[in-house]
């Protein structure tokens, strides 16, 4: 059983306004059996954070194609991409790279 | 590998497998030392003090190689508060502030246009990102000018010719000029200064900043025009497709560009194009008709205006490793919505193209840099450029690109010029005109059709590359195009029919007397 988690989540380049237009968010997520991974985090954002058209942020499992993750303000290419897992405090940016966001 | 769309497929659900790219990178590639914060282009991970390195060290490189800026030149940066031209910005600051050896040394300004009024911002939000960019542009110490879209309706004419370049000196070296420049410039410092210490780049600046032809021109915009603002949303509601509005607004917006750039002596523009964006015009340009001005639209450099060279030095950076930079170095950039915002996939040819490519490079890394490459091979018709020959190449009305006559010639030419005679010759008994296309369309053109007047899509459409035809053809009525299309479109077809006459002369008519006119 996974403890909670309190991270921090980012939205720029134009993902934020999908997100009520605000850039920062400070989220617990609950415990849960599994540990939290991105993967599992994509799917939580989507059920509880986003308020409009979800194909915009998330498809399949993972993010649109063109959006960026930072985690700890690293390229998650280096930190095993959607099999991260996440840590008490993380700090994960989710930047678009899409024209017009 | 194969792509499956959203978890299909193969692979027994899910993503595709990515391909595997070995072990996960624990040092820079490049130090081999600092912890790696990013990887670019395929699987090189960098620490953040290489990186930002390689970023710097690019931009200088880009402007060294193509030696096209002279020192002490005026450069605008069109800066639309995006991530791409946020961070060129910053790269000039970075040049201008280099020990003397690596300096840059030509005099930026910045322009931003405010689009507020085509993406749907009330005044009241414009006035807010206004207030916020000034405040980003007051802190480069460059001079700057903020222009509203809606002062299209006040362009000259003249944007729409390109001035021969025999206005620019260039029988001098660049060598030649650099030194001079040097030389100069250290003559300027011992007498103003007694010596060296004060940086260059921030006496340029300020320079400039006091130059009194620049007051005038450092536009303090005055309150928006209701009216130009409804007009402008009347141009855009008589387009019917995204695709067109798109191609409408940068045509528009870079006819404003050189508008500022000639009034207030710029003579190179830099325009903040990634390359991930060149690679996604590449393919929207390709798709749009305008393959014929590939290597104009998307290269370093596009001399189509004659007088005023634009510039592309970001075009080797991924979108991926601007928005790094930007993060890392606290870059400030202001997210302006665009005409696509929140738009599906599918709502344009650009954003279809640009969703197409991302999807691709999610999975296979080279992606755009294959395709920014292909793009590289493409080189200026002779002629595209400068065109120092005896007659000035007919151009396009809208992206001024040159007319290939030769081709036109053969077919387009030969078959809209038709189009217009047979135009003419009906006058059509009043009711429809210009809103022919649309009939729906209502409420556009209040002015009743005048009796045999020619509708302006049949003298406009001429005039045009194939790629502006179908952007204007997808227009329910011209008339709320700015007055300055329209008045140089009767120029040219003034002089066109002039020459006409004159060969007219020289043809055997079929069956039918010449228009008499
Ligand atoms: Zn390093
Ligand atoms: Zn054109």
């Amino acid at each position: 059983m996974a403890a909670p988690l309190s991270i921090q989540l980012e939205f720029g380049g134009g993902a934020e306004l999908l997100f009520d237009g605000i850039r920062k968010h400070q989220v617990t997520l609950p415990s849960q059996p599994e540990p939290w991974d991105i993967r599992s985090l994509l799917a939580w954002i989507k059920e509880n954070l986003l308020k409009e058209r979800p194909e915009l942020f998330v498809q399949g499992d993972t993010v649109r194609p063109g959006i960026l993750v930072l985690i700890n303000e690293a390229d998650w290419e280096l930190m095993g991409e959607l099999d991260y897992q996440l840590q008490d405090q993380d700090n994960v940016v989710f930047i678009s790279t899409l024209h017009g966001g | 590998m194969c792509e499956s769309e959203e978890g299909g497929g193969c692979g027994g659900g899910g993503r595709p497998a990515r391909a595997p790219r070995g072990g996960r990178p624990l040092k820079c590639m490049k130090c081999k030392e600092g912890p790696p914060v990013l990887i670019i282009r395929v699987g090189d991970a960098f620490c953040k003090a290489c990186f930002k390195d390689y970023f710097v060290h690019k931009f200088r490189a880009l402007l060294g190689k193509n030696r096209c800026i002279f020192p002490g030149e005026k450069v605008l940066l069109a800066f639309s508060g995006g991530p791409a031209s946020s961070a060129m910005v910053r790269q000039v600051q970075e040049g201008l502030s280099r020990e003397a050896a690596k300096k840059l040394r030509f005099k930026p300004g910045i322009l931003f246009v405010d689009e507020g009024g085509v993406c749907g911002q009330g005044l009241e939000k414009r006035g807010e990102v206004r207030s916020q960019l000034e405040r980003i542009l007051r802190a480069t110490g460059f001079p700057y000018h903020l222009v509203n879209l809606e002062e299209v309706f006040g362009l000259p004419g003249s944007i729409l010719r390109a001035v021969s370049h025999s206005a620019t000196d260039h029988s001098q070296s660049y060598k030649e000029a650099v030194d001079g420049f040097i030389q100069q410039q250290e003559l300027l410092q011992c007498e103003r200064t007694g010596g060296p210490g004060e940086s260059l780049p921030g006496r340029l600046a300020e320079l400039s900043i006091q130059d009194p032809s620049e007051k005038e021109t450092a536009e303090v915009p005055g309150p928006l025009s209701i009216s130009h603002t409804a007009e402008l949303t009347r141009l855009f509601g008589a387009v019917k497709t995204l695709t067109a509005r798109e191609e409408l607004l940068q045509t528009l917006r870079n006819h404003l560009i050189l508008h500022v750039a000639r009034t207030s002596g710029y003579t190179k523009v830099m325009m903040g194009d990634s390359c991930t964006r060149v690679a996604v015009k590449l393919l929207t340009n390709l798709c749009l008709g305008r393959g014929a001005f590939l290597a104009g639209d998307t290269g370093f450099s596009d001399g189509r205006h004659g007088d005023v060279l634009v510039l592309r030095p970001m075009r080797e950076y991924s979108a991926k490793e601007i928005a790094f930079y930007n993060r890392l170095f606290g870059v400030p950039a202001i997210f302006t919505p665009a005409l696509a915002t929140k738009a599906p996939d599918r709502a344009s040819i650009h954003r279809l193209i640009e969703s197409f490519l991302c999807k691709l490079q999610s999975d296979f890394p080279s992606t755009v840099s294959t395709v920014y490459r292909t793009g590289e091979k493409l080189g200026a018709a002779p002629g595209d450029d400068d065109s120092d020959g005896a007659t000035e190449p007919e151009r396009c009305l809208l992206c001024l690109c040159t007319l290939d006559t030769n081709v036109v010639d053969g077919s387009s030419l030969q078959s809209t010029l038709l189009s217009e005679e047979l135009c003419q010759k009906p006058p059509l008994s009043a009711g429809s005109s210009c809103c022919e296309d649309a009939p729906t369309q209502t409420g556009c053109c209040k002015a009743p059709p005048v009796a045999g007047a020619i509708p302006p899509q049949v003298w406009l459409l001429p005039l045009l590359c194939y790629s502006c035809r179908l952007t204007i053809k997808d227009m329910s009525c011209l008339e709320p195009l700015p007055p300055y299309i329209h008045s140089e479109a009767e120029r040219r077809r003034r002089s066109r029919a002039a020459m006409k006459q004159e060969i007219q002369e020289f043809l055997l008519e079929d069956d039918e007397a010449p228009p008499a006119s």
